[in-house]
């Protein structure tokens, strides 16, 4: 959608691009390295989402996902990524004690950890490409490795759920080789977070829960989960997970904290 | 009576963010809409003007469009006028050394009292919101996940159409 050069001062060369993909927009943020090589990856990781959309969609009927939901295939026909991403979706169900699922009216439906998983191998093939600095945004849910210039950290901004615009914070990874911001709410898409337990929409005080973390396929599966919980659950959880610090906003436009969050704060 | 006129101010606020998204849109629909093949390059040499973003973008008429000031690093990208429900508006956005330093709306709809009164308070909103996350010297921006739709009036949409 968008490709440009950009011209951080003093700092490495920035490679940008914005692509549609799995029904949202992917903002990839890389600096340094060798543009070549870089730009390879770049492109590589960009079809490397195209075929996740086509393998994991539950929009597409064709998908293998919607196959196999069907019975139509086995999952050892299915890609190798298919059993993988389960496998994590599974996981996430069993440390979130069942609030994170991966089952949609009895049906598999991993969408709620396709797209951190995604997103986060995405970011990692760039990594692995000998960039300094990556950032790649899947709809709101970061994860990034590096830094993007000498003496700078990455910066993220926290959108502010109940000012559209504005920001209820910003986190900051120094010191982080890698670090997963993620946000699960209703301010963009309404309510589509599911309840695991009644199959309907959450019921819940919160509007948004921003998880930061390591690794965005977990980040983002515990701000899924977090959210549904409603803030006083969400938050002695939150506080139980390692390496894990949370940021949740209540519809009283309260904010609330994970203990070690502070440290994270720019 | 009383009660209908006690309720005028709140309507007037709904309409002002209205117009506030409206104008939010406008600044982003700027983005250029260069042909989505990727390009990298080094950093320019200080010192020297830079392209205005907009100028590589299809469909702008001539001199209107962008025009690059003379001060380094400094580009000056006024985008096209934009037809809205409430008349057409443009708006031109100054980046200094890559970071937004001012948003001005340069045709907004001003034809009656109430224009203005919006107006008066919806650019002065749109200016503080875009300015106040260019400040907070982000890099990316998380927040509930949005849809291809969505993503044309988010910061992050605004982040990668400025390069910041």
């Amino acid at each position: 959608m968008v490709g440009q050069v950009t011209d951080p001062a003093g700092g490495p060369s920035a490679l940008r691009h914005a692509e549609e993909v799995m029904g949202t927009v992917v903002s990839f943020d890389v600096r340094g390295g060798e543009p070549g090589a870089v730009r390879t990856a770049l492109e590589e990781a960009v079809a490397g989402l195209h075929r996740v959309d086509e393998v994991f969609s539950t929009y597409r009927e064709d998908s293998q996902v919607s196959r196999l939901g069907r019975g139509d295939v086995t999952l050892e026909q299915c890609d190798q990524e298919v059993a993988e991403v389960l496998a994590s979706g599974a996981e996430a169900e069993r440390l979130s004690d069942g609030w994170f699922s991966t089952r949609y009216e009895g049906r598999i439906d991993p969408t709620g950890i396709v797209k951190g998983w995604a997103v986060e191998r995405a970011a990692r093939h760039l990594a692995a490409s000998g960039a300094d600095g990556v950032s790649v945004n899947g709809g709101g849910d970061v994860q990034m490795y590096g830094v993007p210039g000498p003496h700078r950290p990455w910066r993220v901004g926290i959108a502010d759920p109940l000012r559209p615009g504005g920001l209820a914070a910003v986190v900051s990874a120094a010191g982080a080789a890698e670090l997963a911001v993620a946000t699960s709410g209703t301010a963009e898409r309404g309510a589509h977070i599911v309840d695991p337990r009644t199959g309907r929409s959450a019921v819940t005080d919160l509007v948004a829960v921003t998880v930061v973390g390591p690794r965005l396929i977990w980040a983002d599966a515990w701000a899924t989960a977090a959210f549904a919980m409603g803030s006083r659950q969400a938050l002695d959880w939150l506080e139980s997970l390692p390496d894990v610090e949370a940021l949740l906003i209540t519809a009283g436009d309260e904010v609330r904290c994970t203990g070690g969050l502070a440290a994270r704060l720019g | 009576m009383h009660t209908l006129r006690r309720r005028s101010p709140l309507r007037r606020i709904v309409l002002a963010s209205a117009a506030t998204v409206t104008g939010t849109v406008l600044l982003l629909s700027m983005k250029p809409h260069t042909t989505p093949h990727i390009v990298t390059a080094a950093p320019a040499p200080s010192g020297s003007a830079s392209v205005p973003a907009g100028s590589a973008g299809s469909g702008g008429s001539g001199a209107d469009r962008s025009r690059g000031s003379a001060a380094a690093g400094t580009k000056t990208v006024t985008g096209d006028s934009a037809p809205t429900r409430y008349g057409p508006v443009q708006v031109r956005i100054t980046v200094r050394n890559g970071k937004l330093t001012d948003v001005t709306a340069v045709t907004y709809p001003q034809e009656n009292p109430r224009d203005q009164e919006i107006n008066g308070y919806a650019v002065p909103q749109l200016r503080r919101e875009a300015l106040a996350a260019q400040s907070a010297d982000i890099d990316v921006v998380s927040g509930a996940t949005y849809t291809s739709q969505g993503y044309q009036q988010s910061l992050q949409s605004a982040l990668d159409s400025m390069g910041g």
